[in-house]
């Protein structure tokens, strides 16, 4: 009863019931956008991401994109603030973090930092940090979106 | 006459453009923090008043510009020094700080002991660190 179907079995400290192997991929990040062509022209005309759904319309449109040959693994564009249990500070107050550049991120990676960084710099984007080595151990840059957020880029090595 | 939301949502729209600006100086100093910047061409560079952007950086991000550029030249430079690659002064000039007087006192007061002593303890805590830089000679950890 405590073995999933793969018939794996961890071997951990715990004398509970062991977790085995469950079959979960990360299939969707959300990222706000507060110009939905500007963001979309980004993603798809900047790192020629494809476009996988585009919902809704003015400044209410939810864009799915990712990176091709990759279809388990997409960026959802969406309106921040839509869940109306937001308050009108609430919504304010997100609206300001992200012009400042202080709410959303997320980490990207590629095997040629170099060639990406140099396209996405010669496309006009907000370039945060060229590429560097990190004493954690990765080599990365880093740009803004047009909504203000940090897209770090990482070395696959 | 405008109407009263209007006039509200124009002066939420300069908020969020106001804000934005100070984002590209925040940027600006992360993307060019080992490059002599003052806090005058960091304004001229987004069009404001040194003073002005003083007082509206240390509002919306809590530290002054030149505060926080300070912080990310002390952080980087620490890293060097956790590397084990680079000596003080080395490290010192590599984020862009001429006065050795001040990176020590900064560096203190942010990392809570002066650099030389910080690079014998995170040494002495993790061993050599072998990275790419790292002379080849390095003795070997086994």
């Amino acid at each position: 009863m405590s073995r999933w179907p793969s018939g794996i079995e961890k071997h951990g400290r715990s004398a509970g019931p062991s977790i085995g192997a469950m079959d979960i991929t990360i299939h969707t990040s959300v990222l706000p956008h507060d110009d939905p062509d500007a963001s979309l022209a980004f993603y798809r005309d900047v790192l020629g991401f494809e476009v996988r759904g585009d919902v809704g319309q003015g400044r209410m449109r939810w864009i799915t994109v990712g990176p091709a040959g990759q279809p388990g693994t997409s960026i959802l564009l969406a309106p921040p603030a839509a869940d109306p249990g937001i308050t009108e500070n609430e919504r304010r107050t997100i609206a300001e973090m992200m012009a400042k550049g202080t709410y959303g991120w997320i980490l990207l990676a590629s095997r040629d930092l170099d060639g990406t960084f140099g396209k996405v710099q010669g496309s006009g984007a907000e370039v945060v940090q060229e590429p560097t080595e990190q004493p954690y151990g990765i080599r990365d840059c880093a740009f803004r979106d047009p909504a203000g957020n940090l897209i770090r880029i990482q070395e696959v090595r | 006459m405008c109407h009263p939301s209007w006039a509200r949502a124009r002066a939420e729209a300069q908020r969020l453009s106001d804000l934005a600006r100070l984002r590209r100086v925040r940027d600006r100093i992360d993307r060019e923090y080992a490059r002599p910047l003052d806090v005058v061409a960091l304004a001229r560079g987004v069009g404001m008043a040194a003073g002005q952007l003083g007082r509206e950086f240390r509002l919306a991000y809590g530290d002054s510009p030149y505060g926080y550029l300070t912080a990310r030249r002390i952080e980087r430079a620490a890293a060097f020094l956790r590397c084990g690659a680079l000596g003080v002064a080395e490290a010192r000039l590599a984020v862009g700080c001429p006065s050795p007087a001040a990176f020590d006192a900064r560096f203190t007061e942010l990392v809570g002991m002066p650099p030389a002593e910080y690079r014998r303890r995170v040494r002495r805590a993790v061993g050599p660190v072998r990275i790419r830089e790292a002379p080849a000679t390095e003795p070997q950890l086994a």
